[in-house]
């Protein structure tokens, strides 16, 4: 209910819709995996997934942004259900790769932004090797790359009231790690499916 | 502003359902036809822009219904959701982005609040006054030089064409015409009847008879025939709509070549900029028409010439 509402308005904002090129929604387990550059890029990725495969999709999201304040916890716990990790202090003992291996293994799919941070510009930054852990460890794991357009417009970094302008969330053909695939390639592959969507 | 529902308004909606209903079965039995792709795209794109009237006819009788705050409200999201089309489309940067707020949620309302409260002395000149003057003053607070008059100039041109010259179709509500008191609801149908029937019977005469393009760079589809096809036919109708206006048949027929000219011109000038930015359409959101932008861009340079006309020459 709450999180209908939710997805409503974050779409009534941007009046963005998913355009799906290369792949139809699926309620198998997948990544979705995006270039970054707002703060609303998860949660409008997560609003545009049909609303059947919403509660099945967790944002992967920083801890320290997502903590603050009485809003974004409650957002963030009981509308998007985000996987919050630690961007600063990874040990052994927070190593945010577990907590993501744990969901994907309790059948939830990801939103994840390989990007590390937000920045802004067109083209995406070169990946963290977080994407390609993932694909090594969970191989039947489709990787959905998904270019997401002008929401830095929408809401920029350091900025606390958005703007309606119109955003685009483009989802593309999912890519697998390739047998014989060294990580700098596989993270330049991934870079590039999500950067040529921007060009379709 | 106070409207109330008279006969001749009864005859321009049911005019104007007949027409609809006639274009939905002329359409339908187009479609059952076979021919080439391309033509039966065109009529697949057709049907669609029919589908879309019924919904905008449906909520423009909806809001007129009202009397008069209805529409006030109804051209205030036009304007809302043109202006958004526009700024998507036009690079602003990071430092523009409070000024943007202030734009979307602060002037756009004030401004039709001022338009339905029917303050004209304010109304008219708050946005190429006051926000012509806040917009840099905003801007340059945040500090960023870099491309400044070019994001500013943009900016206070979105707010003009989107919000500034689409409110004054509303406004028409609010002119005192002698022994008009309370019928301006049929000048406004009037106003939109013929600007949209402008564009319709430009499109058709362009489709069926075009042969010579007007302006090849800026927006090939447009015609010649098209042109003068669509500005005279709806001449023509507005001048046979003369009975729910304040005008003589004469006087109707000079608002409407107004209307229809100034149309084109809107049309055109929004296409350059689309062209400009590479587009084709300012949006998604209208079946077949694409965004609102494209389908008020003839409404934006019309109705401000057209309120100032009657202004001038019909009220005391």
């Amino acid at each position: 209910m709450t999180a209908a509402l939710v997805a409503g308005l974050l779409k009534l904002l941007c009046g963005a819709q998913a355009r799906w090129l290369g792949t139809a929604p699926s309620a198998e387990v997948r990544i979705y995996f995006a270039n970054h550059t707002s703060n609303l890029d998860a949660v409008v990725l997560w609003a545009t997934l049909p609303p059947d495969l919403r509660p099945k999709t967790r944002p992967v999201a920083a801890k320290d942004y997502w903590t603050k304040g009485r809003v974004r916890p409650f957002l963030a716990q009981k509308v998007f259900h985000a996987l919050l990790i630690e961007r600063h202090k990874v040990t052994v003992r927070e190593n945010p790769l577990e907590g993501m291996l744990a969901a994907l293994d309790a059948g939830f799919s990801l939103i994840l932004f390989p990007e590390g941070g937000r920045f802004p510009g067109l083209e995406p930054r070169p990946f963290k090797s977080g994407l390609f852990h993932l694909a090594k460890q969970r191989p039947n794991v489709g990787l959905v790359p998904v270019y997401l357009e002008n929401l830095n417009r929408l809401l920029p970094k350091g900025e606390v009231l958005p703007v309606p302008l119109l955003g685009s969330v483009t989802i593309g053909e999912p890519i697998r790690l390739g047998p014989a695939e060294t990580k700098v390639d596989f993270l330049e592959r991934a870079r590039l499916a999500v950067w040529n969507l921007h060009l379709s | 502003m106070k409207l109330q529902i008279d006969k001749q308004t009864i005859l321009l909606v049911g005019g104007v359902l007949a027409l609809l209903i006639v274009s939905s079965v002329v359409g339908w039995m187009l479609s059952r036809r076979r021919g080439s792709p391309s033509f039966e795209a065109t009529i697949a794109n057709l049907n669609a822009r029919t589908r879309a009237w019924w919904f905008m006819v449906a909520i423009f009788m909806l809001a007129l219904a009202t009397g008069g705050i209805g529409s006030v409200v109804l051209f205030g999201l036009s304007s809302f959701l043109a202006l958004r089309e526009f700024i998507t489309l036009t690079p602003t940067r990071p430092g523009d982005h409070r000024t943007l707020f202030w734009l979307f949620f602060v002037i756009t309302p004030l401004h039709y609040w001022l338009v339905a409260t029917n303050w004209y002395g304010l109304w008219s000149i708050f946005i190429p006054v006051y926000a012509f003057l806040f917009i840099p003053v905003r801007s340059v607070l945040a500090g960023d030089c870099e491309r400044f008059l070019e994001r500013t100039a943009k900016i206070q041109w979105a707010l003009m064409i989107c919000v500034y010259c689409v409110s004054y179709a509303p406004a028409l509500l609010s002119l005192e015409i002698p022994g008009y008191a309370r019928q301006n609801g049929k000048l406004l149908f009037f106003f939109i009847l013929v600007v949209q029937m402008s564009d319709v019977l430009q499109y058709v005469w362009g489709k069926t008879l075009g042969r010579h393009k007007i302006a090849p760079l800026v927006s090939p589809n447009k015609t010649w025939e098209g042109f003068l096809g669509g500005v005279l036919t709806a001449t023509l109708i507005g001048a046979g709509l003369w009975w729910a206006t304040p005008f003589t048949p004469l006087q109707a027929a000079g608002m409407s070549l107004a209307i229809t000219l100034m149309g084109f011109a809107g049309g055109l000038v929004m296409s350059a900029i689309k062209r400009d930015r590479g587009v084709k359409d300012y949006g998604h959101m209208i079946e077949g028409h694409g965004g609102v932008m494209d389908r008020i861009d003839s409404i934006c340079f019309a109705a401000p010439v057209f309120f100032h006309l009657t202004r001038y020459f019909f009220t005391p």
